[in-house]
């Protein structure tokens, strides 16, 4: 058994162009990811953040390089992790129970085992009492809570949660952060999480990615070491401003970052540029 | 529905009718005043209800060709969307003739198809399907297609079949469309069934509906076309019963796309 659970290594991929050249979206990416390690893949807008994990989703296959989950080759096979898109894509027709189980079906197990599976977990993800439910009932931060119950009750390794709270406005995405880090740290899932967010990154993971503008390489990886548990008490450590200046300047936002920074009612999303 | 919404939406056609009728019954008592040429409103109401043991008994076949003929459009229409989806060959050698099926005139076929198998069930079967099939089968492939590539994907991603992602995705996903397809399709049938009696029955409305005529009883004609207009708005009606039935989360959709505007933040939200 490997000493990591998911390992990507020389990731190449390219598509064709309208003028018939390729154009270069991953150029050599490796990532190596622990078990039970939170990881975030931050980058600029279309550095192929989404291709990355469309590859190790097996949904594509990469011109060249490799996908390891737990030592065995995955590459360009689906079903090894559990993939959790942008946008929550809970089926509007079936019960919040019925998308939570819908994992669990597709790998064949009887309708009512998988749905009697995912029930125990509504409490946790704050879903009691909303079972029956349509997703059209739910709140946003709901819809993405009940996306990402989908996702972990699939059993797999490794999830790999794509911008998960991008589309939620900004306090109920830092609500839903702190559920999830305050969740992450009981279950210990290997989480994969991309964002355009420094401090979702920063508050979140245990390491950081920093990929280029395209075509895409890590130019920096940083241990977030901050301690645990993380709370809205973390945002207010110095550690927690280091680290991310620390990242933004990795992104090549560092002048612009710091003009930013100075402001004293900065929303997140600006550091993206 | 609340009953005063149910009011709300009915009085209007409701008066509308009332107008029309009351015309109708003037025009006919005063000015033509043959109830052979214009019987008038009354006349029909009162020789309907004479003969409402010969209406009753001839609306049940044309409503079993219906039924019978809806059954086999409905299949077929399944069938040829499905192939339609699953093989692109399928879709580009099937979907023009389905277009050029849809420029036969029925009322051309409808005695070739009694010379061809008598005064069956079969023919009238026939002919309803061929008059609703179409919209059942383009709503259907449309709705197929709609389907939400990402949805696919993420089945995909989840190690689902082809035939997986088809149930799963594709059917339920298409089903608002085949319920329009089927609102458009169903208020043919019953014409396709009265068509294809005219051309030769034993027994049906339209049938009925021509020996009335030939023996001059123009106001049984207009009872006989009252009964075919009450079974098709009912046969309409419960499409929307059906849907509601089938697709009970849609409810909800139009309720949130409607109403407040936002799915608010609502974490204690029932």
């Amino acid at each position: 058994m490997s000493e990591y659970q998911l390992e990507v290594s020389g990731l190449i991929q390219e598509f064709p162009r309208p003028d018939g050249a390729a154009l270069r979206v991953l150029d050599g990416l490796d990532l190596r990811v622990r078990p039970g390690e939170f990881t975030a893949v931050i980058g600029p807008s279309g550095s192929g953040k989404s291709t990355l994990f469309n590859i190790v989703a097996g949904l594509d296959r990469p011109i060249a390089g490799e996908v390891r989950v737990d030592g065995r080759i995955a590459t360009g096979y689906s079903a090894q992790v559990a993939y959790m898109p942008q946008k929550d894509l809970l089926f509007p027709w079936r019960t919040v129970e019925a998308n939570a189980a819908l994992g669990l079906e597709v790998q064949g197990v009887p309708k009512r085992e998988a749905r009697a599976r995912v029930r125990p977990l509504f409490g946790e993800f704050g879903l009691e009492g909303f079972e029956r439910s349509y997703p059209a009932q739910l709140s946003g931060g709901m819809r993405q809570r009940a996306a990402l119950l989908r996702t972990v009750a699939m059993g797999r390794p490794v999830l790999l949660l794509d911008e998960p709270f991008g589309a939620l406005d900004s306090l109920t995405r830092t609500q839903m952060q702190l559920w999830l880090a305050e969740t992450w740290q009981r279950h210990g899932w290997t989480i994969v999480l991309v964002t355009h967010d420094v401090r979702e990154a920063v508050l979140l993971a245990d390491s950081v990615h920093v990929l280029s503008p395209r075509p895409a390489r890590v130019v920096a990886r940083f241990d977030a070491d901050l301690p645990r548990p993380r709370t809205a008490a973390t945002f207010q450590l110095p550690e927690f401003a280091r680290l991310e200046q620390a990242v933004l300047n990795a992104l090549g936002l560092k002048d612009h970052a710091s003009r930013i920074l100075r402001m004293p009612d900065t929303s997140s999303d600006r550091t993206e540029t | 529905m609340s009953a005063g919404r149910l009011l709300r939406t009915l009085w209007p056609p409701l008066l509308l009718a009332a107008v029309l009728l009351g015309g109708w019954q003037l025009v006919g008592r005063f000015a033509i005043d043959n109830p052979q040429v214009l019987p008038t409103p009354s006349d029909v109401a009162s020789a309907g209800w004479d003969q409402k043991a010969a209406l009753w008994q001839n609306a049940l076949p044309t409503l079993r060709e219906t039924a019978a003929g809806f059954g086999l459009s409905f299949a077929v229409s399944w069938i040829i969307a499905t192939a339609m989806d699953f093989s692109a060959a399928a879709r580009r050698a099937v979907y023009p003739l389905l277009v050029a099926s849809q420029t036969i005139p029925v009322i051309a076929v409808a005695p070739l198809f009694v010379v061809i198998f008598g005064f069956t069930l079969l023919p009238k079967m026939l002919l309803v399907a061929l008059a609703t099939f179409f919209p059942l089968t383009a709503s259907l492939a449309e709705g197929f297609a709609a389907a939400d590539g990402e949805a696919a994907r993420l089945l995909r991603s989840m190690g689902a079949s082809r035939w997986q992602a088809f149930r799963k995705v594709r059917v339920p996903g298409a089903l608002p469309f085949f319920f329009t397809g089927l609102r458009v399709s169903i208020t043919y049938a019953i014409g396709g069934a009265i068509f294809a009696e005219y051309a030769g029955a034993e027994d049906g409305l339209g049938i009925y509906m021509k020996q009335m005529q030939d023996v001059f009883r123009t106001d049984l004609v207009f009872a006989t076309i009252l009964v075919i207009a009450v079974l098709s708005v009912l046969l309409f009606a419960s499409t929307y019963l059906l849907e509601r039935l089938v697709t009970p989360w849609r409810r909800y959709e139009r309720a949130d796309s409607s109403g407040d505007g936002g799915r608010g933040r609502g974490w204690g939200r029932r």
